[in-house]
This record gives structure tokens, C-alpha cells and sequence, in this order.
């Protein structure tokens, strides 16, 4: 759902010491996902879940989550197609 | 020949049969009755002809013949406190001494008499149901394996399960359902056979264009098994009929296409304790997760709220490679199975997220949430008026028309 923000790919790199500043450099490189990833108050929206490796940030430390090289962020919007 | 070779040939069945029975544990009828309730496993060795005649409640059947191959995939736990029994006796003493000896089983028993004896004390005989003839040739691929059985296949039969939409992925899982002899199917759908619906939705078929699909899924699904009862519901499901329409089944196949649907099937399907395979399908990515009540995290606990509507890709036409829903619909088809039959690791906790074009499955770990609005609670605490509502429920209808 994201990929069509960041041009089509599926795999894009980012630069930060945590995941809130990964993901805010990946809102300042492709400006269409900003509002698709936080709300208006800056934090990162219910419907959107972000997994460091496999885990779920917010059962980590949330945005404040230290990320070091070579880590995986899995961004993941809720998506509901099925029936028809 | 030496003296020991000539022993050995010389020994007769009966003096076998001592010897054997010295060096195993035996175990009186009496106790095995007391300890029936505490979970021991009870296993007959005998042939699975008679062991159809009746056997103790909840054994398994393994003939002496096929024990040292099958035994481990039933009783994996070398410690587990077993205990087996034959008619008389004799072959389950044979039998304990492979198990102890050959293959390191430390607590194993054999018990004195058989079945005969525990008759003659008038403890309980289960009498299992029989597959007919046609039955077991039918599902002859099943019975072959171990992990389902006749057992297996028997619940299979009783179960019901209840398909939530007869499209892209309700299409492979039932067909694939009322193969396996899912005994009752249930079809929610209030849609229509359309021509562009035949990219994917194998169930239906040129010829049917214009029927009602909860129609045309039956005359698939009775043409490939007439043992199949399926229920039909052409009604778009909403919150004043889901507890109605899903209470009674086993398991819910969730391939709805919008949220508001998913979250009022989580609550209510919380509600009633009733496990939901769930799986969601865009382009070409796959989502596919189990949702077991209270004993492993609710949709909710996944995704706190549905995207805005102008955000939500579920509304309006989205393309989909009309292949993803067949291989997402036989996953979920693949976890009913597990569910019913109690075998494996179903997706519970676990999100698997499939890419098509780069062949490839993700998996990420979902925790049950302390927080979670709803299966944080009781399920007799969730009221009706909660069923399916978050915020901004009626502006999300709205925009998404």
C-alpha cells in the first residue's frame, strides 16, 4: 500500500539511530507516505504497524526502538481485500 | 550348534511369554479405570479391525504390526506415562517390550486381561463410528496418514465451519473443504456471479453468470462431494445478525473485503470464542493469520483501527493476481484442517506476509495486547452495541460508500 509513495519499490533504505528516525527520513525522501505513517501529533498511526525484525515496535520501545545496521523495519499497513 | 542357540530354539510361545511378561510393568484393569481421567495415553495394539468392535475410551489405535513406525508420530514424548492393551493381553506384553527396550519408552505398561477382562469388570467400551465403504475409499489419502486417520477424518465430518464471502479466497477453501469431507459448510455472501468475478473465483463458472453465488457454490460443492450440507446465507453480514449467523460453527474462514465487516466478525467471533482463519490478498501480497480467542491475539490486538477510508485499500475495484486468492484461500483451508483435527502449529500469534513476485513469506510475531478494547475483557462483558464499532465507524462507512 506504501510502495506506490516511494515509487514503486519495495525495499528502501533509511538512515537513524532509532525507528522513529528511520521512518522520519523515509517521510523526508518520499513525502507521500508522512501522512500514511503518523498522525497530526507526530506519533505513529493505529492502523500502521512496524516490525523491527520480527517484532512489533511497540511491544519494544515504540519510535524511540535503537536500530543498528543491517536491521530490517517491516512496515505494515492494515489491508482488507478478499471477497469480491 | 552351541547350548544357548539350542535353548533358544527350543523355547516354547508360552515360556516366551513369561519371560516377556517378567520384564515388563503390568497393569491391572482397575487401576487403568481410575487413571483414565488423569490423562494417560491408552494405546491398542491390536488390529484395526478390532479395535472398530470397541475399544477403551480415547485409545489410539496402533496395530502391533505398524508400532515401531507409527508409534513415534503419536507418542513422541519418550517419558509419557503409556499404557497398552490388546484382547487378552499377550500381544500388548510383546508389544511394551519393543516400546521399553527398542525404542526407550520409560513408562509403559501393559494391561493384564486385555479388553476382554475390562469387560468382564463392566468398565466403559467406546464404540467408534465407522466410515461406510464408499467413505473410505473417498478419503483413503487421509486415512494413509497418521496425523488425521479415521479419527481425524471423523472430525472432519462433524465439523462445521463457516465461510464468510464465496469469492476470490472463499472460492479454493471451500472447494478444497468439501473435498477433505468438512461435514457442514456455511456460505455468507449476497453477491451475484459476475464475469469479471471468473479471474479467480473457481467455484462458479461461466454458465452460472447471474446466479446467486451462495447457489452456485453449493452445485460445485455437491458435485465434487454429495456429503457435504451446505447452509446458505445470501445476506451482507451486519450487526444485527452476526451472532445469529456464526454462533454453532467450529471455525470462521474470514475473506471479507472491507474493515468494517473484519472488525465486527473479530468482536463478535471474540464474543462466542469461535476461531477465525483470516487472510487479506492485494496485487500481489497475501496476508494470512489465525485468530484463536482468548488464547492467542484478536485482530484488534493486530490492528488497533482501520485506516481512514481515503487511506483503506480495501475500498473500490483493486486489481489482484486472480492466482493470490488460490494460494491464500488453500492456506487458510490448511489451518481449518489443523484447527479441526488438532494437529500442528497453527498461525496463531504470527502474521505471514506472502510475496508473490518475490516468492517469498515473511513471518512477524503478534502479541496478545494487555490493552486491547476487546479481548482484554470477558467475553459475557462485550455488550451488543460494541459489536464491530470503532471510532469514527459512521464517517468510514460513509466515505467509502
Amino acid at each position: 500500500m506504501l510502495r506506490a509513495s516511494v515509487g514503486g519499490e519495495k525495499e528502501v533504505a533509511g538512515t537513524g539511530a532509532n525507528v522513529g528516525e528511520v521512518l522520519r527520513d523515509l517521510a523526508t525522501n518520499h513525502p507521500a507516505t508522512e501522512p500514511q505513517l503518523f498522525s497530526a501529533d507526530g506519533e505513529l498511526n493505529r492502523y500502521v504497524n512496524v516490525y523491527l525484525n520480527d517484532e512489533d515496535v511497540r511491544v519494544l520501545d515504540g519510535l524511540d526502538t535503537a536500530v543498528k545496521d543491517g536491521d530490517v523495519l517491516v512496515i505494515l499497513p492494515a489491508m482488507a481485500g478478499g471477497a469480491r | 550348534m552351541s547350548t544357548s542357540e539350542a535353548e533358544r530354539t527350543r523355547t516354547s510361545g508360552a515360556e516366551l511369554l513369561r519371560r516377556v511378561k517378567s520384564q515388563i510393568d503390568e497393569v491391572d484393569p482397575s487401576e487403568v479405570n481410575e487413571l483414565l481421567e488423569e490423562g494417560v495415553t491408552l494405546v491398542d495394539v491390536r488390529g484395526s479391525e478390532e479395535f472398530a468392535t470397541g475399544h477403551l475410551p480415547g485409545a489410539k489405535s496402533v496395530p502391533r504390526g505398524h508400532l515401531e513406525s507409527r508409534i513415534d508420530m503419536l507418542v513422541p514424548d519418550r517419558s509419557a506415562d503409556l499404557i497398552l492393551y490388546c484382547e487378552s493381553g499377550n500381544r500388548s506384553a510383546y508389544a511394551a517390550r519393543t516400546l521399553k527396550d527398542d525404542l526407550g519408552y520409560e513408562h509403559v505398561r501393559s494391561m493384564t486381561g486385555g479388553i476382554t477382562l475390562w469387560k468382564d469388570r463392566g468398565y466403559a467400551v467406546e464404540l467408534p463410528r465407522t466410515l461406510s465403504g464408499e467413505q473410505r475409499e473417498r478419503y483413503s489419502r487421509h486415512l494413509l496418514i497418521p496425523e488425521i486417520g479415521v479419527e481425524g477424518q471423523q472430525k472432519l465430518l462433524d465439523a462445521k465451519v463457516l465461510l464468510l464471502g464465496a469469492g476470490g479466497l472463499g472460492s479454493p477453501t471451500a472447494l478444497y473443504l468439501a473435498a477433505a469431507g468438512v461435514g457442514t459448510l456455511g456460505i455468507v455472501d449476497n453477491d451475484d456471479v459476475d464475469l469479471s468475478n471468473l479471474q479467480r473465483q473457481v467455484i462458479h463458472s461461466t454458465q452460472r453468470i447471474g446466479i446467486p453465488k451462495v447457489d452456485s457454490a453449493e452445485e460445485s460443492i455437491h458435485a465434487l462431494n454429495p456429503d457435504v450440507q451446505v447452509r446458505k446465507y445470501p445476506v451482507r453480514i451486519d450487526a444485527s445478525n452476526i451472532v445469529e449467523i456464526i454462533e454453532g460453527y467450529d471455525v470462521i474462514v474470514d475473506g471479507v473485503d472491507n474493515f468494517p465487516t473484519r472488525y465486527l466478525l473479530n468482536d463478535a467471533s471474540v464474543r462466542l470464542k469461535i476461531p477465525v482463519v483470516s487472510a487479506s490478498i492485494l496485487g500481489f501480497d497475501g496476508q494470512l493469520s489465525v485468530f484463536k480467542p482468548y488464547e492467542g491475539p484478536c485482530y484488534r490486538c493486530l490492528f488497533r483501527e482501520p485506516p481512514p477510508a481515503e487511506l483503506a485499500p480495501s475500498c473500490g475495484a483493486n486489481g489482484v493476481l486472480g492466482v493470490l486468492p488460490g494460494t491464500m484461500g488453500l492456506l487458510q483451508a490448511t489451518e481449518v484442517i489443523k484447527l479441526i483435527v488438532g494437529i500442528g502449529e497453527p498461525a496463531i500469534g504470527r502474521l505471514l506476509l506472502y510475496d508473490a513476485l518475490a516468492a517469498t513469506v515473511t513471518e512477524v510475531k503478534v502479541k496478545r495486547d494487555p490493552e486491547c478494547p476487546i479481548c482484554s475483557r470477558e467475553p459475557e462483558e462485550i455488550s451488543d452495541e460494541e459489536l464491530g464499532v470503532f471510532p469514527d465507524y459512521e464517517a468510514f462507512c460513509a466515505a467509502a460508500g
